[in-house]
């Protein structure tokens, strides 16, 4: 980042802080559930992002996730209500999330199918699978996950709700970024990972496999699709219902976008997204605006749509070189 | 049937037919029997004159369909927004189709065609000149505009449009006047002849005209296309406005023909069985006419099978998934009947998302 | 000390259709250069990635150290000590010089890369072999020149006992290749075997110890600088013996046909590729711009042919201002253009031949009438373009993916000549085609200038440029540096233009 854009960030930081204040102090409860909201939806697009980042600084586009989210999801409750262990539901959705991912690379990376239309298949098959399969008798008898409160920290004002005192999938996606960030940026991995994704070429010659490790970044990916499903399923709504992945899977890979495909950037995105989709449930909880709920209900595809057409124009979001492109050895 | 043709056909073939012994495998799992549950598939869809006709009416929006995502596919560009662009085709047709009367049948039906096919043209050409301009890639504005067109034409049906006669309380517009419904020619559905009639024109505009031309240059080489004078910005904001207006022309059709009105919530999903035709086709328009059939005739034969064989109908959606992978998947396909690969056929859209 | 460094014993690979390599030995010894010349297509390539362990021969050994041993792949190579600096870069432009140079071999602590002690070694490894970088520049921001150097560098941390070139000096200006020559020859002072693989002559016989000569994928000559020359080593390459230079009569210049006037052209990332270019071109006069790729030639072609458009400035054919006009508006004036990546923008792979002789002009009658294609004129104008320009094909309806690189060039050729033509534009029009093309197309372009079109003849090859043009220009950085008339213009003293060094 240069230093211009570094200034930008912190004023634009300072200015959100001092206007979150502004606000709460005006209105507590409503400003605290707004923010509140706005991390409950960012956490699903945030971990749907971190899945598309790493399959796509590997060079492998994944329009998948959105069936990833759904099937996962599908998973993590079947278990949950089957077992009545919320634990076990979360892992059943991150090995569903693994298996798609390994799926998404045994067509793109091993079978060379078009990437787009790999990422097709497992959206349509999630969709026709949860339908086919879909109990409405079922229910999460136990309740979904509820809020830890990280002790002293839960009881600042405002911030302590919003960050401190979230359910425990929550934190583990806070967790989750710092642990991508430091292995995309810092590690052996990561800088092999970026290198495969920009010029497999030059990876290769120097001896590693570009192959394998394209197949194995998106496998494990795949979890952090899982896991977000888990959380769709098991944390943030509480059961399942057709489709209820609702695009979001999508919005992620805007968000990603966006973020320029870094864990941190990612979350800003996300924040910023689920700051808009909070705010929309707000008004219509309030009837604030007289905006009919479908006009609202467009918005954040709308928003998608002009951040990748942006992405296109700014340079600097641009996608790693070597994105979507069969690696052919010699 | 000649050499080439047989080699055309022999993997779309086996794709259907790995796609459905997995999907028996399926209905084994529900403690059902493939064998009735196949047979009451077929004869719910060619059994009687009448599933005949049903399976043709299904057919109809498929093609329309599979000729969006197709004639896309030739300018290299994926079209997954055939099911918005259907969706506001549909809309916009039954609102020229009830919102206007006093027309004579030779005015009003062509007119409300029209209206659906401008509107699918203007769904599909945002997609187009977006990539066009700033090379925004067409595969997620498509989905988002998929979205879009939901909760429009959701609000369209519920609101402005809606149809508040008796007691109605679903989110519908009203029928639309005789003087814009589709007629039959005796039992023949017009609906259906004019699907094959617009998949005949694309396979002669792509084949024969120089736009035609044109475009395919533009889907196997952009650069070679550039070099040689052809404006590729228009040609894919063109072929999206085109396959947009396909599919809109197919939700009009729908529309004003068996459905005779818009409602909100039918018709869904048939974007992505778009992908499956196209792909089953090769892209080929002719060849999305057999492809569709063959998706046509499962939908109309599913809810006999439910009923025979207490099979849900959404394995037809599995089953379709099945039949894209292994359709995407040839070579699994080529190893199973030792086929040698073909060069052409390999098909390369995923190129990220912006300008690089 | 070994006795041999590398070597290949009898060997031989097949790929599908042709026998790349076909009974091949030769050997590398501690402190040599060995030189492997060929034409394109004559084996270099694969010979030269069995011995770095991209490929297996289907027989024979492969010989390090004078151990026999089979490569598992490049990093078995890599660590046995044979180091490859390829003659497309395989660097990571976004990465830093250090990244790039450690990638695949990182010092690290606990999975987390060590970039200080990367960069140490880095640091070290220069200064020892006097090869002065700045490890944490990015790549993509690194002259052409450097980069090289970091690939050498590359080579050199992973410990290489034996450099293997391909094709160093194409994007190079000749004082830059004989800096890097020179670099060479110290290497070898530390026991270093170097192979250099090239098709320039003239580089062979100055630095090369030994000289091996590929012909479809056979050694057909061994010898050393001392004992042969450049018309032999062609004659070598060839097998037959061979016109260097074609034939030229002098020009007869008449009217300007091209004028520009201060153009100015941005490259696609916005910077100012062409800055203030003016320059004219005569009917009946071949103008050649020498220069290394990278200094503005492709935008100067694109601007030329309406392709790009330019910042500022004009552009004139026959008088008629076309500075905005379209690829196909300006196309209707007479103007032909040879690209210079017939595989990206002058052919249509799954096209055939016959779609691909009327890609220019399909849209014109009487190709087409109203829009519609007629297949019957179109058919039997391939006929005709694949007879008179001796383009090897078994019929026009086979895809243009099956034809060899100099029988597409040909075709190219031959679609861009069939009109009457005021002005061609030729650019790299022999890169990468045997000599049996280069001749006839040098041909093709001399006839053009003798039926009175104006050409301009952009090349990195400086003996096509010094061998065909009336006029030599030098373009550097996006700007002309002299125009000189043939005669005046020697290798010398173009080389210093190319290199930016005016006098």
């Amino acid at each position: 980042m240069t230093a211009r854009q570094k200034q930008m960030l912190y004023v634009g930081a300072t200015l959100i802080v001092v206007m979150a204040w502004a606000f709460y102090t005006a209105d507590g409860p409503q400003t605290t559930a707004v923010l509140a909201g706005t991390v409950r939806a960012a956490t699903l697009l945030a971990l749907g992002a971190m899945c598309g980042m790493i399959g796509e600084r590997s060079g492998v586009v994944n329009i998948g996730i959105e069936g990833q989210f759904l099937l996962s999801a599908f998973a993590a409750f079947t278990i949950a209500s089957m077992t009545g262990s919320l634990f076990l539901g979360t892992v059943a959705g991150v090995g569903m999330g693994l298996i798609m991912g390994w799926m998404l690379a045994a067509m793109a990376v091993g079978l060379k199918v078009d990437q787009i239309i790999a990422g097709t298949v497992l959206n349509i098959a999630a969709l026709g699978l949860t339908s086919f399969f879909y109990d409405r008798s079922r229910s999460l008898g136990m309740g979904k996950y509820t809020n830890i409160d990280l002790g002293p920290l839960a009881d600042i004002p405002l911030v302590g709700t919003v960050f401190f005192s979230r359910p425990p999938l929550t934190y583990l996606t806070m967790v989750l970024l710092v642990v991508v960030h430091v292995a995309l940026f810092r590690s052996v991995w990561g800088m092999r990972t970026r290198a495969i994704g920009e010029h497999p070429g030059a990876a290769d010659t120097v001896g590693i496999d570009v192959l394998k490790l394209r197949y194995i970044n998106v496998t494990i990916a795949g979890g952090l699709a899982g896991l977000g499903g888990s959380y769709l399923a098991l944390e943030a709504v509480g059961t399942f219902s057709r489709a209820m992945s609702g695009g979001r899977g999508f919005l992620a890979l805007a968000v990603m976008i966006f973020g320029r495909r870094t864990p941190f950037g990612a979350y800003a995105a996300a924040l910023f997204f689920g700051f808009t989709t909070a705010l929309q449930n707000q008004f219509q909880l309030n009837n604030t605006f007289d905006i009919p709920p479908q006009f609202v209900g467009m918005l954040p595809f709308v928003v998608t749509i002009i951040v990748v057409a942006l992405s296109g124009l700014i340079g600097s979001m641009r996608d790693p070189a070597a994105l979507g492109q069969v690696y052919e050895k010699g | 049937m000649s050499r080439s043709l047989l080699r055309t056909i022999a993997i779309p073939l086996t794709a259907v037919v790995f796609g459905l012994l997995i999907g028996a495998v399926l209905i084994l799992s529900q403690n059902a029997s493939p064998v009735t549950a196949y047979s009451a598939l077929v004869v719910g869809g060619l059994g009687d004159a009448d599933s005949l006709l049903r399976t043709l009416q299904k057919a109809t929006p498929l093609i329309f369909g599979g000729l969006a995502v197709a004639f896309a596919f030739k300018a290299g560009m994926f079209n997954i927004g055939g099911q918005g662009q259907l969706l506001v085709g549909a809309v916009f047709a039954a609102g020229v189709g009830f919102g206007v009367d006093g027309l004579p049948m030779v005015i009003h039906l062509p007119a409300a065609l029209v209206a659906g096919a401008l509107a699918g043209a203007v769904w599909g050409g945002i997609a187009g000149a977006l990539k066009a301009t700033t090379g925004a890639h067409e595969v997620i504005v498509t989905i988002m505009l998929n979205f879009v067109a939901g909760n429009l034409t959701d609000w369209l049906s519920a609101n402005p449009w809606k149809d508040n006669s008796g007691n109605n309380i679903v989110a519908r517009t009203p029928l639309v006047e005789d003087s814009a419904t589709i007629p039959t020619l005796g039992a023949v559905p017009v609906g259906f002849i004019l699907a094959l009639l617009v998949a005949a024109a694309c396979w002669f505009v792509l084949e024969r005209t120089t736009y035609g031309f044109e475009v395919r240059s533009v889907g196997h080489n952009r650069n070679a296309a550039q070099y040689s004078g052809i404006k590729v910005g228009w040609i894919m904001a063109s072929t999206m406005a085109v396959a947009g207006m396909l599919a809109g022309l197919g939700g009009a059709v729908e529309s004003l023909g068996v459905d005779g009105r818009f409602e909100a919530g039918v018709n869904v999903g048939l974007g992505f069985e778009g992908i499956t035709i196209a792909l089953l086709a090769r892209a080929n328009p002719l060849g999305v006419i057999p492809a569709a059939l063959l998706v046509g005739l499962m939908e109309a034969g599913a809810s006999r099978m439910q009923f025979k064989a207490g099979v849900a109908p959404e394995l037809i959606d599995v089953i379709q998934a099945l039949i894209l992978f292994f359709v995407a998947a040839p070579i699994i396909i080529r190893w199973v009947l030792r086929m040698r690969a073909d060069n052409s056929e390999q098909l390369q859209l995923g190129a990220g998302w912006g300008k690089s | 000390m070994s006795e041999v460094l590398l070597a290949a014993r009898n060997v031989s690979k097949q790929f599908p259709g042709v026998l790349a390599n076909d009974d091949i030995s030769v050997q590398l010894r501690p402190g040599r250069i060995l030189a492997l010349l060929g034409e394109n297509g004559a084996g270099k390539s694969t010979l030269v990635n069995i011995l770095f362990g991209m490929y297996r021969p289907d027989s024979g050994q492969v010989v390090i150290k004078d151990e026999v041993v089979d490569l598992h792949g490049p990093d078995d190579a890599i660590s046995r000590g044979i180091g490859m600096v390829h003659q497309h870069f395989q660097l990571v432009p976004p990465m830093r010089v250090v990244e790039n140079i450690v990638l695949g071999a990182e010092p690290s602590k606990r999975g987390l890369v060590d970039l200080a002690e990367a960069r140490k070694r880095v640091v070290e490894l220069s200064q020892r072999y006097g090869l002065e970088i700045d490890p944490d520049a990015l790549v993509e921001d690194l002259p052409v020149g450097m980069q090289q150097r970091v690939e050498i560098l590359k080579a050199l941390y992973r410990e290489a006992d034996v450099l293997i070139l391909d094709e160093p000096t194409g994007v190079l200006t000749p004082q830059e290749a004989d800096h890097l020559l020179g670099v060479l020859r110290d290497l070898t002072e530390t026991g270093l075997g170097i192979v250099f693989i090239t098709h320039k002559l003239r580089e062979v016989l100055a630095i090369a110890d030994d000289i091996v000569v590929l012909r479809n994928g056979r050694v057909v000559g061994e010898t050393t600088p001392a004992e042969t020359n450049e018309s032999g080593l062609a004659e070598m390459m060839v097998g037959r013996s061979v016109v260097l230079r074609v034939e030229k009569s002098a020009a007869e210049p008449t009217d300007v046909v091209l004028a520009v006037d201060e153009l100015e052209v941005n490259d696609d990332r916005g910077h100012l590729a062409i800055d203030g270019l003016s320059f004219e071109v005569r009917a009946g006069e071949i103008l050649g711009i020498a220069g290394v790729e990278g200094n503005g030639q492709r935008e100067l072609v694109e601007a030329v042919t309406g392709l790009r458009h330019p910042l500022s400035g004009t552009m004139r054919i026959n008088g008629e201002e076309v500075t905005n006009g379209s690829a196909r508006g300006i196309s209707k004036k007479g103007v032909a253009h040879i690209p210079e990546d017939r595989e990206k923008h002058g052919v249509i792979a799954v096209y055939s031949l016959a779609e691909n002789s009327v890609l220019n002009r399909y849209h014109r009658s009487p190709f087409s009438l109203r829009g519609i294609l007629r297949r019957d004129v179109i058919d039997r104008h391939a006929e005709d373009v694949v007879e008179e320009f001796d383009v090897r094909t078994p019929s026009i309806a086979v895809a243009a993916s099956s034809l060899s690189g100099g029988n597409k060039q040909k075709l190219i050729v031959g679609r861009e000549f069939s009109d009457d033509i005021e002005l061609l534009i030729a650019a790299q029009p022999t890169r990468g085609i045997d000599i049996g093309a280069i001749e006839f197309i040098h041909r093709r372009i001399l006839e053009q200038r003798d039926k009175g079109a104006a050409v301009l003849l952009v090349s990195a090859e400086l003996d096509e440029i010094l061998g065909l043009s009336d006029r030599v220009a030098v373009l550097y950085d996006g700007k002309l540096m002299e125009i000189l008339d043939a005669q005046d213009a020697d290798r010398e003293r173009v080389g210093l233009l190319m290199a930016g060094i005016t006098q």
